[in-house]
């Protein structure tokens, strides 16, 4: 009578588990969307979420009712199962774990993943670079010659010249450089060059499903395209040091219109 | 027999696998409770940041100045956490203890191959745990650059407090940890392979030992690449060479003169040894759930040898998939589409061990002892931190989830949540083999239901906190305002901490009560089959007075046999037919 008892409870557990895990779950966690390739990312996201919970579910449900049944069984039932069960089984959910899993991946994952980092920038993107260091990011527009002035790491100063600025570079001139705010206009893809002063950072714009390491002596890039105005968060996802959990940037995308003249008033500035 | 050894050469300096097996658990033991009390500090933290703690600012004065936690210490103890955790509990607990316990007992050899490199593995190891506490102490505090130490922040010691002369400690402590846990993997090995008794022929091993066999091999192979890294990182830092830094560096406002290094140099080092050694944690948890099942299922294991199939399938897998820890850190994206099918290839070997574990419940007469409560968790955990990593090996929904709570949920499940309860359910299990005393019961029944829900609950809810971007190694979540919703889910999850924690000193209570007051075991108190069984509890230094003649697999159990239902190992096939 205990040992029936007993079962039913430890079965309920994980019964239990399974439910209330699988309401808990089923809400929108994900941060609100606001790119392009975010919504592949998303439908990634969502397909897994849902057949994951599936099999989850499945999986402990399977479990409690093995233990109901099991604690209330007096003798053992077949000790083998046939040879043809056996492999019945172990094939059909290996083989369904590989279609759910890698097809997953080649349907959907690889798509996205292919969009976003084979897409060549187009020419009217934003360009921008960002470097990161311990703990802001400084950001660098190309002005209108469309040409980044040549930067020294000899050259850098922390509060009078923090990326190194070559001030005899022409090229250089027209370049606009603003401290964790990123504008871009509306309508454009964006076309980020990351760089890192000192440690390994991350670009983290949890709204737009972007996240790239900033490495040091590397400068990868991203192109991505907003599809919303706003301001949006931008986070650093690597452990960089004691601030780490406040390298907080801004993101703003803003219409055609007010970003020409954002971008008039910080030439006029500089 | 009688043992003519001193004290010394029987208890400390002992050769006897078993003591040392035992030496190893104890170890660990006392490093988990140094790695729970941090886990402890960072859970205060996170639910209640900026809260002033005065009695722990008394208590640890740079740690707290001015009574709340200082983020360079936050940094430390998520480091120092990982890395007892993984390294100095569930290897020593799991691994070498119960691996150097078991291994010998199972395959029926008198000890391990080489019994005094194994003295000198476990001396060296104990040595290790001790220079990382040390670490606590000097100039800057522990290692911050979290467990993985991840170079720019780990070389250079401007670049982060702990990045003096604590990083160098905590590299000089895993140098000694390798040291010592390639020695001890290179004598699983060598016992398995060569000192198994007559009769024991590899299809015949208990599930434990192949899992212990995969493990250490993948150990021998994975970890000599993470030695040199270390021995590269310990150059960068003292020696002025540049492996792993780029030209160009800034820090603190002055140009390094490093130049030509490649910070990705040290991810591919430390993750080609650091997704092996998840599997070297996780396999022989898996090995020890599925010994323990049958004794309480009454019925042989399902799927033995598809099982043993898969080990294999999972261990050469699990070498050639590192970069999935590396998808957005500026590696080929390429690679990354590569990364991402291999490793989910894994979940087919894997899906299929975990049925065969459950399966192994069908049709079974269940008896829910302690060891089998835990082993019920170890296949839950297992169950879903595996369908967590069906997120992360996906390239493509990993670069939202990558260094966020989703990993930290992700990890906590399986190397840490499915190792734990399988440590445990070790433990309940051959503790009355070990000491010759069962352990309590209902003390053990309440540490089961006090230990899995609030597990779960923790590591559940951080995947959903991974999902809304909370990015791991915060100290805290208050300056984003994306992350404001999650201070709630961080109480909750810090609460459900504390009661995990708390619930273990049931477990402590019943080891030390159950070693002195336990009720005296039997040879073979659960019925069960393997070799040690054989034994009378404790077994003798050399185990074997004649080394056993095996006659048949380990899972002979739901036959009809003079003993009852089981036949052990050593039965002959003329008084009980062999089924397998």
């Amino acid at each position: 009578m205990i040992k029936k008892i007993e079962g039913s409870f430890v079965s309920l557990l994980f019964a239990g588990t399974a439910f209330v895990g699988a309401w808990y779950g089923a809400r929108a966690w994900l941060p609100e969307l606001a790119s392009r390739h975010g919504a592949g990312i998303d439908a990634m996201l969502h397909y897994l979420l849902s057949t994951v919970g599936a099999l989850f579910v499945a999986g402990y449900v399977a479990l409690a009712i093995l233990i109901w049944q099991g604690s209330r069984r007096l003798s053992i039932g077949p000790r083998f199962a046939s040879r043809k069960t056996e492999i019945i089984l172990s094939g059909a959910l290996g083989l369904g774990m590989a279609i759910i899993a890698e097809g997953g991946v080649l349907a959907i994952g690889i798509p996205v993943w292919s969009e976003y980092f084979d897409a060549q920038a187009p020419a009217d993107a934003t360009v921008i670079e960002v470097t990161a260091q311990q703990f802001m990011w400084n950001v660098r527009y190309p002005g209108v010659d469309g040409v980044f002035g040549r930067t020294d790491p000899k050259l850098v100063d922390d509060t009078a010249n923090p990326l190194g600025l070559d001030r005899s570079d022409p090229a250089g001139k027209d370049d606009v450089v603003a401290l964790n705010d990123i504008t871009v206009p509306f309508g454009h893809a964006v076309h980020v060059r990351l760089r890192s002063k000192d440690v390994i950072h991350s670009f983290f714009l949890p709204n737009f499903r972007v996240k790239q390491d900033a490495v040091p002596g590397m400068t990868p890039e991203v192109v991505f395209f907003p599809t919303r105005t706003g301001t949006f968060e931008l986070a650093c996802a690597e452990l960089c040091g004691l601030a780490h959990y406040r390298m907080r940037g801004f993101f703003h995308v803003v219409t055609a219109k007010e970003f020409a003249v954002w971008l008039h008033q910080q030439q006029a500035g500089s | 027999m009688s043992d003519e050894r001193g004290f010394i050469r029987r208890y400390i300096f002992s050769t006897d696998h078993k003591v040392i097996g035992i030496q190893y658990i104890i170890t660990g033991l006392v490093m988990a409770l140094v790695g729970a009390a941090l886990a402890t500090l960072i859970r205060l933290q996170l639910g209640w940041p900026d809260h002033p703690w005065p009695l722990l600012a008394r208590l640890l004065p740079e740690g707290y100045p001015g009574g709340v936690m200082a983020p360079e210490f936050y940094l430390a103890l998520v480091t120092m956490h990982g890395t007892i955790m993984v390294f100095f509990f569930i290897s020593y607990v799991l691994v070498s203890g119960f691996g150097n316990y078991l291994v010998p007992l199972h395959v029926g050899a008198r000890d391990m191959a080489f019994p005094f490199l194994n003295m000198l593995s476990y001396w060296i190891a104990f040595v290790s745990a001790l220079v990382l506490i040390l670490s606590f102490f000097v100039s800057g505090g522990a290692a911050a650059a979290g467990w993985t130490a991840y170079p720019p922040l780990s070389a250079i010691a401007a670049a982060v407090p702990g990045s003096q002369m604590g990083q160098s400690i905590w590299l000089l402590s895993m140098a000694l940890f390798i040291a010592s846990f390639t020695m001890s993997g290179l004598n699983i090995v060598a016992t398995v392979l060569s000192v198994r008794a007559p009769g024991m022929s590899m299809m015949r091993m208990p599930l434990t030992v192949w899992t212990y066999f995969t493990a250490s091999i993948l150990g021998l192979l994975a970890f000599p690449p993470l030695t040199a890294a270390a021995v590269m990182l310990l150059f960068d830092r003292h020696l002025g060479t540049s492996f792993f830094l780029p030209s160009g560096l800034i820090v603190g406002n002055k140009l390094l003169s490093n130049t030509g290094g490649s910070p990705l140099l040290w991810q591919h080092l430390f993750w080609f040894l650091g997704h092996p050694e998840v599997y070297v944690l996780l396999l022989p948890a898996l090995g020890v759930a599925c010994d323990i099942m049958p004794a309480f299922t009454r019925k042989p294991v399902y799927g033995y040898r598809t099982s043993v199939y898969c080990l294999w399938a999972v261990g050469a897998l699990s070498m050639i998939v590192w970069g999935h820890h590396m998808f957005v850190s500026g590696m080929s994206p390429f690679t990354g589409e590569y990364f991402s099918l291999v490793t989910l290839t894994i979940t087919v070997p894997m899906t299929i061990f975990g049925v065969n574990m459950l399966a192994s419940l069908w049709g079974a007469k269940l008896e829910l002892a302690t060891p089998m409560l835990f082993v019920c968790g170890v296949i839950a955990l297992f169950g879903s931190g595996g369908l967590g990593g069906l997120f992360l090996g996906n390239a493509t929904a990993d670069m939202q989830l990558h260094d966020t709570y989703f990993v930290v949920g992700h990890f906590h499940m399986m190397i840490g949540g499915v190792t734990l309860l399988a440590t445990f359910a070790a433990i309940y299990f051959w503790f009355p083999k070990m000491f010759g005393r069962m352990m309590n019961e209902t003390l053990g029944k309440a540490h089961f239901w006090l230990t899995f829900a609030p597990f779960f609950t923790i590591f559940f809810m951080q995947h959903f906190l991974g999902l809304q971007g909370a990015p791991r190694r915060y100290y805290a979540f208050t300056a984003f305002d994306y992350l404001q919703k999650t201070r709630g889910q961080n109480l909750v999850i810090s609460l459900a901490a504390f009661l995990l924690v708390s619930a273990q000193f049931l477990f402590l209570v019943n080891f030390v009560w159950s070693l002195v007051k336990g009720r005296v075991a039997d040879a073979n108190p659960w019925k069960a089959t393997t070799l040690e069984w054989t034994l009378p509890s404790p077994p003798p230094h050399g185990n074997f007075d004649t080394v056993p003649t095996v006659e048949r697999w380990a899972y002979e159990y739901g036959v009809p046999t003079p003993d009852g239902d089981f036949a052990v190992q050593t039965v002959s096939a003329d008084h009980v037919p062999v089924t397998a």
